[in-house]
């Protein structure tokens, strides 16, 4: 990280000191401590600025002005499953609840107890110097859901891991392993009463022949803090779509790092910004295709209203070996004010020489045309407006296909548009 | 109905003037047909009557049923009934075309005070529309226009006209791109709607509407001004000898 460490923020302060006090309560065996102080090591150089690359559109230490003590239990109440039907493991006030009935082929533990016991100690290991949320989440770290899903398994209905809050800090650990020839829907979902602090490691290895879909839908308060990093291995002839839908949070980082590590594999993202207020949202992705005949699409849609300013990196890594690959990435912005503001960095590394590479990226504001047609046929601006944000992103959820999981979707966007339409 | 008063208009934030001066007076019941050369400012005026703002009045007037029109924006000129079925109809894509047919009747009816209209009832009506125009249900499936043929469009347009049940039809070259079926078709869609409290004003470049639907009145545009009115043979007359003779007279 970096080499300021003389003089810590406030922010930066905040959690060195949250550190020795919990050190003593945090979950874990001597393996885990050990890890946990790399951590803190890494967190006292100092969080990254505008100067690290990867953080380059979020100055993390200028953007994280406060950081919330942890608090005692709050009193967050689980959701309503996004999806109707589907079987929630719940995460309350940071703290795992209840238990999952009998989903054939799933079967979960707690990662407080995983920590406890140190098994979960060789997966602690963030991802070199500039990884702070990887170093911020292995320090503190408490508690997570760890499933676990059978070769073999069709889940007919979703599992939906869902993280409610109510102010304090909360750092989740979410590792999932699903075997051969699975397929699932899984709902990884973030949702507070308070604004607090939350970081959240998501380790996803999909075994060959899988099919899973994996919806992140974050929908913080308005002043949160979310600091999340989705990490995915994908085998042999594997599919992995990931739909990420951020729609709250005041200082919101969405990293997604996926290895194609079995040829015929694919990968898509899609994903949906509502960024409204004063708030800062980054999705950051970094792809590697690894082996030969692997394709991915990446479709990301924004709007921006208000002051807000959205980010998305987009780094696809080409290995030399990687022959065959496919690749295409693009993100589209809706401006709908002026003191809105989207950043995009498409990067491509292509070390092999017979790919299909592409990428492309535009900023554009409601056309025109468009409103006056509708306009012309008596849809007042207001409405008519809303017809065209809402048709610019039904677009992206719609390829999803599956019935439930587009209405889902689209009430809550539904649910956005009617607090900020 | 509608009275067209020595207006003036250019391209917004230029000083490109299209309309220089025009007079037109279309009453309740009639159909009036508009012809004239390629760039004459036809399409210019369905737009400014229509209220695209990409036109700025600058001098003159325009009485719908005797008052101003020019401060309200299209969708309140839309809802108190005017409609412009486009030369150009845009492609929008991820808007559903049933749901933006629902959305825009629901909307003029609550203008007007009127209940939504339950789902079994819109349907039936966009049903019977359909089938009156020999439109597939299957395309009101796909996005607005998106995808659809030249005459789909055309005929996308009319079934919005025949929903909507607007009291001043501007119909833009609507028979461009229309084989000869659909013609037939479009212009039985546009008689139905004839009635003593209705206008309709076509655009055309071609008599054979016109056999079809059949103008009360003819007029020619010709830079931006109406330069010559007369009745149907007129249109027969600029068929048979083209524009120079009637330019030459106004010249
Ligand atoms: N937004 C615009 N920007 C620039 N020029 C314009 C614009 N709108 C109209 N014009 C010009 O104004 C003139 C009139 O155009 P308009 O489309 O009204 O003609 P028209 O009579 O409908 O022609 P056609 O028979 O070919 O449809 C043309 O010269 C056209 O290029
Ligand atoms: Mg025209």
């Amino acid at each position: 990280m970096n080499m300021h460490a003389q003089m810590h923020t406030a922010a930066e302060k905040a959690l060195l000191d949250a550190y020795d006090q919990r050190m003593a309560d945090l979950p874990g065996d001597s393996a885990v401590a050990v890890k946990r102080d790399n951590a803190i090591e890494m967190l006292k150089a100092g969080l990254p600025t505008k100067r690290i690359e990867a953080w380059h559109y979020t100055d993390l230490r200028r953007l994280l002005t406060s950081v919330p003590d942890f608090e005692p239990a709050g009193n967050a109440k689980a959701l309503d499953p996004l999806i109707e039907g589907s079987a929630v493991l719940a995460i309350l006030n940071g703290q795992t609840t209840g238990h999952l009935n009998n989903v054939e082929g799933v079967t979960v533990e707690r990662v407080f107890e995983k920590l406890q016991n140190g098994s979960l100690a060789p997966a602690l290991e963030p991802d070199g110097n500039d990884d702070a949320i990887g170093a911020l989440n292995t320090a503190f770290v408490s508690d997570g859901w760890h499933v676990t899903v059978a070769d073999g398994t069709e889940l007919t209905t979703p599992l939906e891991l869902q993280d409610t809050q109510d102010g304090g800090q909360v750092h989740l650990g979410l590792p999932v392993h699903i075997g051969n020839s699975v397929k699932a829907t899984i709902v990884e979902r973030h949702a507070g009463k308070r604004p607090g602090l939350t970081s959240c490691v998501t380790n996803l290895v999909v075994g060959d022949d899988s099919e899973v879909l994996w919806l992140i839908v974050q929908e913080q308060p308005e002043a949160a803090t979310h600091l999340a990093q989705f990490n995915a291995w994908i085998g042999k002839n594997a599919r992995l779509t990931v739909f990420v839908m951020n729609s709250g949070g005041k200082l919101v980082r969405q990293e997604i790092r996926v290895i194609t590590k079995g040829e015929g594999s694919d990968f898509q993202l899609r994903g949906i910004n509502l960024l409204a207020g004063e708030t800062h949202t980054d999705v950051t992705m970094v792809l590697d295709h690894a082996v030969p005949n692997t394709t991915s699409r990446e479709l990301i849609r924004n709007i921006v209203t208000g002051r807000a300013h959205g980010v998305f990196q987009g780094r696809i890594n080409v290995h030399q070996i990687a022959q065959k690959t496919d690749a295409k990435m693009a993100c589209n912005t809706l401006l709908l004010s002026d003191d809105g503001e989207f950043s995009t960095k498409p990067e491509l590394e292509i070390f092999a020489d017979d790919v299909a590479c592409g990428h492309g990226a535009t900023v554009t504001e409601i056309d025109k045309n468009h409103l006056f047609y509708l306009m012309a046929r008596g849809i007042d601006e207001k409405t008519a407006r809303g017809l065209l944000v809402k048709a610019f992103l039904a677009e992206v959820i719609e390829e999803l296909e599956v019935e439930s999981v587009v209405e889902a979707l689209e009430s809550r966007l539904d649910a956005w548009f009617a607090t900020h339409g | 109905m509608l009275e067209i008063i020595n207006l003036h208009a250019k391209i917004a934030g230029t000083d490109t003037e299209i309309i220089r001066g025009l007079n037109l007076t279309v009453n309740a019941g009639e159909v009036a047909a508009i012809m004239g050369p390629n760039g004459s400012g036809k399409s210019t005026l369905s737009y400014i009557i229509a209220g695209r703002d990409d036109y700025e009045v600058t001098e003159g007037d325009i009485l719908y049923n005797g008052e101003s029109i020019l401060e309200m924006d299209p969708a309140e000129r839309a809802t108190a009934g005017i409609f412009l079925a486009f030369q150009y109809p845009m492609e929008i894509p991820g808007v559903a075309t049933m749901e933006f047919l629902k959305v825009a009747m629901n909307e003029q009816r609550k203008a007007r005070g009127e209940e939504p209209l339950k789902v079994p009832e819109f349907l039936k009506r966009v049903k019977e529309a359909a089938a009156s125009l020999s439109m597939d249900m299957n395309m009101l499936k796909r996005p607005l226009n998106v995808g659809f043929s030249g005459g789909e469009k055309k005929r996308a347009e009319i079934l919005q006209m025949k929903l909507l049940q607007p009291k001043l039809c501007v119909l833009d070259e609507t028979d461009s791109g229309l084989d000869i079926d659909a013609l037939k078709i479009v212009a039985d869609g546009v008689n139905a709607l004839r009635s003593p409290d209705r206008a309709v004003l076509v655009i055309t470049h071609y008599q054979r509407l016109l056999d079809y639907i059949v103008p009360d009145k003819v007029h020619v545009l010709y830079r931006g001004q109406v330069i010559k009115s007369g009745d149907k043979s007129l249109a027969l007359d600029l068929e048979k000898n083209g524009y120079a003779g009637v330019i030459g007279e106004a010249a």
